[in-house]
This record gives C-alpha cells, sequence and structure tokens, in this order.
C-alpha cells in the first residue's frame, strides 16, 4: 500500500515538473526554426538571433528595464527589509497589524487593481503638486518598489522569524547599541535572504507588464510593454529568440547567486568550527 | 574580538560601523538626534516609519483616490471625470457623489457576467492547483534532504523567468496547427486540430501553470513540519493510509492548503494577461473588461468603480490570507 502511494506522489512530481518545464523548452527549441510558422519545423536557423541582435527598438527597451529594475530592486530592499525588521523584532507596537496588512496586500492585489489606483495617485498629485511632471521612468520604478518591497519583506521576516534572538541579545548585553547591533550581527546574518530579496524584486520589476503599462508615458516603453504589444499580432519567432535569451540569463544568474551563497555558508560555518575551537 | 567577529560574517560591516560612528561625531548629527529623541523620535520609530509612510503614500491613498473618482461623473477632457466637491460662493461648498456608476455595473449583464465568470474561473484553477501542488509538495518534502533544496529550485526557477513568455509559450503549444495537434494528428489519433486556444480550459491551464509555484510552497513548508511519528501511530493502530491522509495529514496541513489557495485565487480573480492571451471572446475576465474601460473606452470612473467592486470581493479571501500568515509568523517565534 505504500508502495502504492509513493508511486502515485513519483507521478504526479514528474508530470508537475514536466508541466513546468515542456512550455519552456518548446519556446527554446521552437527559436532555432528555420521557418517563420513558428511551429512548424523548417530546420535548424540562428536567423532570429542575428535579427535579434540588430534591432534597436529590443535593446533600447531592455537597458529601460534594466535600470528601471535596478533603482527598484535597491529600493525595495532598503523598505523592505526596513519593514521586515519591524514586523519581525519590535514586538507589538501601535499599528502593526495596518503594517502587516499593508506589506501583505500588494503582494496578492491583482495588478490592474494597483496599477490603476498609482496611476491615479500620480494624476491627482501632479495636479495638486505640479510633481511628478508628466509619466515615464519616475513613475514606473515608484510604482513597482511599492508592490515588490513586500516581497522582499516577507523574505526578510521569515528569515529573521526563523533566526535565533541570543545572539543580538548577546551583543546588547555587551553594550552595542541598536544601531551597532543591526550593523554588525543582524545584517551580515540576514545577508543572504536580502540578496535574495534584492533578486526577486529585480525580477518582479523586470517582468511587469500590468502595472507598468498603467503609469508608462509615451517613449518609456519596457521590454514587456514591447513583447506584449508584439505578441497581440500573434507567434513571432524572435519572441522566442528573445525568450530564450532571457531565459538562459536567469538561469546562469540564479544558479550563480545559488552556488555563491552555499559557498558562502560554507566558509561561515568553518569560521565558527574555527572560533570554537580557538576559543577552547 | 576580530576572530568572533569574522565567525560572523565578513568585514563590510566594519566599514558601515566605522562610517556610523564618523557620522555620528559630526555635530550636526548629535543635534538632529537629540532634538528627535527629545519628542520620542527613536531610531526604532524610524524605522517602522520609513515603510509605513511609503506604503501609505503609494498603495494606501491610491485606493482612496480610486474611491472618489469611482463616484464622480464621467467628463470630457482631461483628466476624464468631475471634481466631487466645487465652490458655489464662498461660503457654500458643493458635494455631488454619484453613484451611478455602480448602478450601471449593476444594471448591465457584460459587467455581472464578468464577475461572476472571473470568481469562476479563479475557483476552478485554484483547485486545479491544488490537485497537482499537493502531491508535489508534499513528494518534494518526503525526498532525501540533499534532493529538497533542489527540487524547490526547480519549482521556483519558472517563477523567475518572464511570467509572460510562459504565458506564451502556450499559444504555440495549444494553436490549432501547434505543438499537441500536430503531434496527434500525426500519430493519426485524431483527424482535424481539436480547439484548445481562445477558450476556459486554456484560461485555467494558463492560470494553473503561472500559479503552481504560489501553490507549492507554503504547502511544501506545512507538509514539512509535519510530525511524521503521527502518521506511524496511525499505521500501527490499523489505519489505512488513504484515511490517515485525511485524518491526520490534510487537517495538519490546512494552513498550507489555505495560504496557498488565496495565493492563487486572490490575484487569479483580477488577471489581464492570461485572459488576454489565451482566452476567447467567451472567457471574459474582470481585470480584461477593467483594461479595457481604462484603455479603450478612456472611462475612468467606470475602471475605477469596476475596480472598488472587486476589491468588495476579494475582501474576505484578503483578510483569511493575512490571518493564516499571521498564525504561521507567531507559530515560529
Amino acid at each position: 500500500m505504500n508502495q502504492k502511494r509513493s508511486f502515485f506522489v513519483l507521478t504526479m512530481m514528474a508530470f508537475g515538473f514536466a508541466f513546468l518545464y515542456i512550455p519552456i523548452l518548446s519556446l527554446i527549441v521552437y527559436s532555432f526554426n528555420a521557418s517563420r510558422l513558428v511551429t512548424v519545423w523548417g530546420g535548424f536557423s540562428t536567423k532570429w538571433y542575428v535579427a535579434l541582435m540588430h534591432n534597436e527598438a529590443v535593446k533600447d527597451a531592455a537597458w529601460l528595464s534594466f535600470r528601471i529594475a535596478t533603482m527598484n530592486a535597491t529600493g525595495a530592499t532598503v523598505l523592505g527589509t526596513l519593514a521586515g525588521l519591524a514586523l519581525a523584532r519590535f514586538g507589538r507596537f501601535r499599528s502593526r497589524s495596518l503594517l502587516a496588512g499593508l506589506t501583505t496586500a500588494p503582494l496578492v492585489m491583482p495588478e490592474v487593481i494597483t496599477g490603476l489606483s498609482m496611476l491615479l495617485l500620480f494624476v491627482a498629485m501632479e495636479q495638486l503638486f505640479g510633481w511628478p511632471d508628466g509619466r515615464g521612468i519616475t513613475t514606473i520604478t515608484i510604482a513597482h518598489i511599492t508592490f515588490s518591497m513586500a516581497y522582499v519583506t516577507v523574505v526578510v521576516q521569515s528569515r529573521l522569524a526563523t533566526l535565533d534572538e541570543s545572539l543580538e541579545e548577546a551583543a546588547m548585553d555587551l553594550g552595542a547599541r541598536p544601531a551597532k547591533v543591526f550593523f554588525l550581527i543582524t545584517l551580515p546574518i540576514i545577508m543572504p535572504a536580502i540578496l535574495a530579496g534584492w533578486l526577486l524584486a529585480f525580477t518582479l520589476s523586470w517582468d511587469d507588464l500590468v502595472i507598468t503599462s498603467f503609469v508608462n508615458g509615451p517613449g518609456s516603453s519596457t521590454l514587456p510593454v514591447l513583447i506584449f504589444s508584439k505578441m497581440r499580432l500573434g507567434v513571432s519567432p524572435d519572441i522566442n529568440a528573445l525568450a530564450t535569451v532571457l531565459v538562459l540569463i536567469v538561469t546562469v544568474g540564479i544558479v550563480t547567486a545559488g552556488l555563491l551563497m552555499a559557498r558562502q555558508q560554507k566558509r561561515r560555518e568553518l569560521d565558527v568550527q574555527q572560533a570554537i575551537a580557538g576559543n577552547q | 574580538m576580530s576572530r568572533n567577529a569574522r565567525a560572523v560574517g565578513d568585514s563590510s560591516p566594519f566599514v558601515l560601523a566605522e562610517l556610523m560612528a564618523w557620522i555620528k561625531a559630526l555635530g550636526p548629527y548629535r543635534w538632529a538626534s537629540n532634538r528627535l529623541r527629545s519628542r520620542g523620535m527613536t531610531g526604532r520609530t524610524a524605522v517602522i516609519s520609513v515603510p509605513y509612510l511609503w506604503l501609505s503614500l503609494f498603495f494606501l491613498v491610491p485606493f482612496l483616490i480610486v474611491f472618489k473618482i469611482s463616484v464622480s461623473d464621467i467628463r470630457l477632457g482631461m483628466p476624464p471625470y468631475d471634481p466631487l466637491i466645487t465652490w458655489a460662493s464662498a461660503q457654500v461648498m458643493e458635494l455631488k457623489v454619484n453613484l451611478g456608476n455602480y448602478a450601471f455595473l449593476w444594471e448591465d449583464a457584460l459587467y455581472r457576467n464578468a464577475y461572476a465568470n472571473s470568481i469562476l474561473t479563479a475557483g476552478i484553477s485554484t483547485i486545479l492547483c491544488l490537485l497537482i501542488g499537493y502531491p508535489m509538495a508534499y513528494g518534494i518534502a518526503r525526498s532525501k534532504p540533499s534532493w529538497r533544496n533542489l527540487l524547490l529550485l526547480l519549482v521556483m526557477l519558472p517563477f523567475w523567468t518572464s511570467f509572460l513568455l510562459r504565458v506564451y509559450a502556450w499559444i504555440g503549444i495549444l494553436k490549432n496547427n501547434g505543438l499537441i495537434n500536430n503531434l496527434l494528428m500525426s500519430m493519426g489519433v485524431i483527424d482535424e486540430p481539436i480547439v484548445m486556444l481562445q477558450t476556459n480550459f486554456a484560461v485555467y491551464l494558463g492560470i494553473v501553470y503561472s500559479y503552481l509555484p504560489f501553490m507549492v510552497l507554503p504547502l511544501y513548508t506545512a507538509i514539512e513540519k509535519l510530525d511524521l511519528t503521527l502518521l506511524e501511530a496511525a499505521a500501527d493502530l490499523g489505519c489505512r493510509p488513504v484515511k490517515a491522509f485525511f485524518k491526520i495529514t490534510a487537517p495538519l496541513t490546512k494552513g498550507g492548503i489555505v495560504a496557498g489557495s488565496m495565493l492563487v485565487f486572490i490575484p487569479a480573480v483580477g488577471e489581464f494577461v492570461i485572459p488576454a492571451l489565451l482566452g476567447g471572446p467567451g472567457s471574459l475576465m474582470i481585470g480584461r473588461v477593467l483594461w479595457e474601460e481604462f484603455f479603450n473606452n478612456r472611462s475612468w470612473p467606470i475602471a475605477s468603480a469596476v475596480a472598488i467592486a472587486m476589491l468588495v470581493v476579494l475582501v474576505f479571501p484578503i483578510w483569511i490570507l493575512q490571518r493564516v500568515q499571521g498564525r504561521e509568523m507567531g507559530a515560529h517565534r
């Protein structure tokens, strides 16, 4: 009986992973298709990649997306870390549940609602204060920070929740001020979580279509906005080529980040062992 | 000292600490911090208030504005709505609240159908997601520890690649001369292509595919914490595995089930990209209606009313999610 259940579970796992990866694989395979009819195989070709390299619109949009994603990730990480710290370490303060709600809601809020409300805010602010003057890179970045900081908060908060507070308490007992404790003890320990949060915020911004469509202005087409307008005209092989390049970059990035973090973790454990051995 | 500190981290925090000390030695810093502290403003308050202010200004206030515009009159021009408050003379303030936009939504069958269809589509997709996600999460949680992280990474990896492109991949798979139909026709199983693209089926598939990681991760966390001796005890007492699952595993992982379902259901209700790319004219969803009201009809008050009505539907699921997550976080401490 037990054997049978584990067979069922294994089948479902295989099915689930196939379901997750077959579409991505099909995108990659058809990007090397010579035929313009994406799904009818017309021989191997790399011509869509060559076309992609000469496409200035795609390059401009990618550069704009990259700049916005970098600014967004940095802003979201700072704000998200502060919020995560407040929620995980400050006990019960007044209006804690409101802050908790404000950081969870953007995670699940349908993007059309967030996008519409941000745009209406920017329009109202422009009427009242004359800022932001028109819409573009600034408004997109502010909107992205607002929804992606929630993800950083969750990552940092859950890391802090599983972290033993005794290290921080020990430092405090030895007379370190709270700010010093944070920079010397807490920050180095939660650094992997903060980095993960930064990468997550970067990706969310890099991918976002709906919120950007609401808050962008003329001449500020990010990569997803450009891709979506191409998609509405139907499938086309150069989108496949672009998709393959993006998947490749993400995979290399994630694997590198994972390896680096694992190495650092190992080195830290080694350091701890040495420190213990040295004290004895 | 240095060795112990190195055990905790790299040397970079030292630079930060030195920088902090240097800033603190400056006169203006002392003056400002004394002034702030005398008003009860400590570092703690600052840490809380910065994200607080940001989210209030850019997340909370916008909803009030959306609400305000949803009760405004439609007007031609820019911005395309009338102000709520006008000054008839120096002393007389006129407040005009127009509930007509909501009445319009309620009376028009198109909007009612879109709401009903969105909730139905999100509900069906959530259940499908749970049916696929639970065995996956269970299998990952029960595999060897050395495998677990790799499998979790594999679940997360698609989430890191562009959502838009992954939905687009399904067009190539589902369309009439797409991957599935080509395969089935070349094998001689079918003579004519099965119409799959631009159907409700394609929308369910797209939602399940896109949101599966959100379902698997909370389920994994819940299943991993499960005490296995409970299942052994049940087996010793003669309980069949299927019964043990429904009596022990399912109730004890309820938190994960609820959290995962809400993380799928709530954004799925307002989904725009998936119905726009994979759905047909029959699969009208509320996110798409809002988009078209805003971008095609340029009717900001109606779009705002659609958004507020959608929020009313979602308040309850969001509240449940909030409670489950609060409990999870509380359990850690």
